[in-house]
């Protein structure tokens, strides 16, 4: 009977999913409501966590929940400590869910809303979540060794070193492109600004509290600290108004980048307890209640989409992202669909806390659909906003001009109707001077959640308030990622170079230690600033880098998985992994190619650099660039790009034939030649 | 009954916070201590103050550059 019940269930799943789905995909012309593309994204990762997961974890990688797991064999309480299911679930979620999958969907929806959705719903299911659950199960049979080592004990030390490259190469580009979103949001935004300086005395207060004052307390000094971070986001409003002290937190773009480099050099050699440790607390909660606050609010307030469907930018000639839909959709949306990222944190903390090898599927797998779930809503977010709206924020000045007027102009010719009058309103609105050109996901993003949340809770009245709010939880967040980044490139960089100069390596010695930081910084650093002064808006650039290196990684990780599941003799359900792995690669190749080689200056950066190059012999200034000097830097930062594009290129070349001779040889093997750990049955 | 909801909601917010709580890398003390007790009888025992320093250090920096939160 409850069989029968549970069909009859898991049926009416399929087919309100298939409804929606169906809504979603075949509504041409008439708006629908944003409720479709939440139940079509919900019905899906239930179907997908109940068949296609199980399917995985039974057959594919033979959970087996009498085998002892490293939290059991090693539990030393710390690290080692096997843990509630439903905590570790959220220990993993809090750990995977970042800006990246908020940022990504808001840019590709210049595509419209459907061809994001979709990849996020299959992206997800077959290919992230795949990656997730598959790297977690990897490492839990491994002791809980990181990515990086089982790439080498499985792979071979060459590829061990290859992937560490990329690891690294990553984490600059990512650093860079966070610290550009941020950068974004904050250039002549007083209000925005003055919160977000106000995070770091607030954070220091909360530091101190916690180590001196009541150690330990992390309930007690958050709140602390969210009630000084709501005073200071009530008091911006009057900063940006006083005519005296607006000035003082009025930056330009160039400031800002120049501020966040020192900031991260600073903030990254103080102990973590001062200013690290307590926003992370801060940050982190904050995030977990603003996607719970977001998903209610598209529950209560149930939106209309007012982004097309699909929009006649697929033919790649938005202003938002250049490129076609195949690559560049897929590797705008990273994060949310496939993170290479995961993989890293599937092999760090969460592994040694796995209480049996049976809570893996909920963890590995659902927690990445559930962050799925929050890239839907992003793309909820930047789809309810008028579609005039949206380009008004995502197109960079170049394209529509510094005035509401030349804007309206641009865009309304693009055919997406808005007159100046609407653009001046919206900036009113949210309490700012200016929305144009808020290129970096972040403003369009805190846009539509106002929009959402001021319905809600507070109209027309709190609008300027929640937009504010969602400007300073992004940077918040983002200003932890930078600080914590800095030192974990900072631990790479001394032990890449370290192998070479062994002196560099000693993590105890202060010089070295700075001396790496600030390789570390100098890195990330130099993206940045070639983004802001980028006059196509710098994001049009790092993006689709960010998101070649992340899908890179996350091949790597599926190539990891592939080769695991041939040296187990467990070939014939290897397309579980290949088929994503392979997706990505043609990807991530085809992006990196088009990157590079295109025709199409917009698009590619040889053709980019040699059309400067022309102008620049005949000693003639093109715009963006404003001397022959500006023309020099623009040819030389596209040589970087290419470089860059190739090596990430190259990277994935190099392990795609790492694992295809790792398979050759497996196959030759007629023994198991994974290197498992042992199994120790559970007592 | 009045009592059981008691128990149970006072579980329910035991998880909450020790899920918050791991979400910024400190495990429960509690349970640290009597594994501790029970796997080491008689060794010395990190206080509540100290068990929050050493795991704050170890989630951000002594961990050798081991990334704990993703984009």
């Amino acid at each position: 009977m409850t069989e029968l019940r549970a069909k009859l269930g898991w049926t009416a799943i399929a087919v309100l999913g298939a409804a929606s789905l169906g809504i979603v995909a075949l509504s041409r012309g008439e708006t629908i409501n944003a409720i479709w593309l939440v139940a079509a994204a919900i019905c899906s990762y239930l179907l997908a966590n109940r068949f296609y997961a199980r399917f995985i974890a039974d057959r594919v990688l033979c959970i087996d929940p009498e085998r002892q797991t490293p939290a059991q064999r090693f539990n030393d309480g710390l690290d080692y400590c096997p843990t509630d299911k439903a905590v570790l679930f959220g220990h993993h979620f809090a750990a995977i869910a970042g800006a990246g999958p908020l940022v990504g969907p808001v840019l590709a929806a210049q595509m419209g809303y459907l061809p994001g959705t979709l990849w996020l719903i299959a992206g997800v299911v077959f290919a992230g979540a795949v990656q997730d659950l598959v790297i977690l199960w990897a490492s839990v049979r491994r002791d809980g060794r990181s990515l990086g080592e089982m790439i080498r004990s499985e792979l071979g030390e060459p590829a061990g070193t290859v992937s560490m490259i990329g690891v690294l190469v990553i984490m600059v580009i990512l650093l860079a492109v966070l610290a550009l979103v941020v950068v974004k949001a904050l250039a002549q935004s007083p209000w925005a600004t003055f919160t977000v300086a106000m995070t770091i005395p607030i954070a220091v207060v909360m530091g101190v509290y916690g180590r001196y004052i009541r150690p330990g307390r992390i309930g007690e000094m958050s709140v602390i600290g969210f009630a000084l971070l709501m005073l200071a986001l009530v008091f911006g409003r009057h900063v940006a108004e006083d005519p005296s002290l607006a000035p003082l937190f009025n930056f330009s773009g160039e400031q800002l980048a120049l501020m966040l480099i020192a900031y991260g050099f600073i903030a990254s050699v103080l102990p973590v307890w001062a200013l690290l440790a307590p926003r992370d607390y801060l940050s982190t909660f904050l995030k977990i209640g603003t996607i719970v606050g977001l998903a209610l609010g598209i529950f209560i307030v149930l939106p209309d989409l007012k982004m097309p469907a699909v929009t006649k930018f697929i033919d790649g000639s938005g202003p938002v992202f250049s490129g076609n839909l195949f690559p560049f959709l897929f590797i705008t949306i990273a994060c949310g669909a496939i993170s290479g990222f995961h993989a890293l944190i599937a092999s760090g903390t969460t592994p040694k806390m796995l209480d049996s090898e049976a809570n893996a599927r909920v963890i590995g797998y659902g927690a990445m659909l559930m962050e799925s779930f929050v890239a839907i809503m992003a793309i909820v977010a930047a789809s309810i906003l008028d579609p005039g709206l949206y380009f008004a924020l995502n197109s960079p000045a170049a394209l529509i001009g510094t005035s509401p007027e030349t804007a309206a102009t641009a865009i309304s010719g693009s055919g997406f109707a808005i007159t100046p009058d609407m653009l001046k309103e919206a900036a009113v609105n949210v309490g700012e001077t200016t929305i144009l050109s808020r290129t970096g996901g972040a403003p369009t993003l805190a846009m539509g959640m106002s929009e959402i949340l001021s319905s809600a809770i507070g109209g027309r009245m709190l609008m300027a308030f929640w937009y504010h709010f969602a400007i300073l939880f992004e940077a918040l967040f983002i200003l932890t990622t930078i600080d914590a980044g800095t030192r974990v490139a900072r631990f790479m960089i001394q032990d890449l170079v370290g192998t070479i100069i062994p002196a560099f390596g000693a993590t105890k010695s202060w010089s070295a230690n700075i001396a790496a930081t600030a390789i570390a910084v100098t890195a990330w650093g130099y993206f940045l600033y070639q983004g802001v002064v980028d006059p196509l808006g710098g994001i049009n650039t790092l993006w689709p880098l960010f998101g070649i290196s992340n899908q890179m990684l996350a091949c790597i990780a599926l190539i990891l998985g592939t080769v695991i599941l041939f040296k187990m003799k467990r070939e014939r359900y290897a397309w579980v992994t290949i088929t994503p792995a392979v997706w990505l690669g043609l990807c991530t190749l085809t992006a990196a190619w088009q990157k590079v080689f295109s025709e199409n200056p917009a698009i590619g950066f040889l053709s980019h650099a040699g059309k400067f190059e022309a102008a620049f012999a005949a000693s003639k200034v093109l715009a963006p660039a404003k001397s022959l000097a500006d023309m020099h830097r623009i040819v030389l930062n596209d040589y970087v790009n290419t470089a860059l594009t190739a090596l990430l290129g190259a990277l994935v070349i190099a392990m795609t034939c790492f694992g295809i001779a790792a398979i050759m040889k497996a196959l030759a093997d007629p023994d198991i030649s994974a290197r498992e750990t042992a199994i120790v049955p559970a007592e | 009954m009045p009592q059981m909801q008691a128990s149970i909601l006072s579980k329910i917010v035991h998880t909450l916070t020790k899920t918050a709580r791991l979400m910024v890398g400190i495990p429960d003390y509690q349970t640290y201590v009597v594994h501790h007790q029970n796997a080491h009888p008689g060794e010395p025992v990190m206080s509540r103050e100290d068990f929050f320093r050493e795991r704050q250090a170890r989630r951000y920096g002594a961990n050798g550059g081991k990334i704990s939160r993703c984009c």
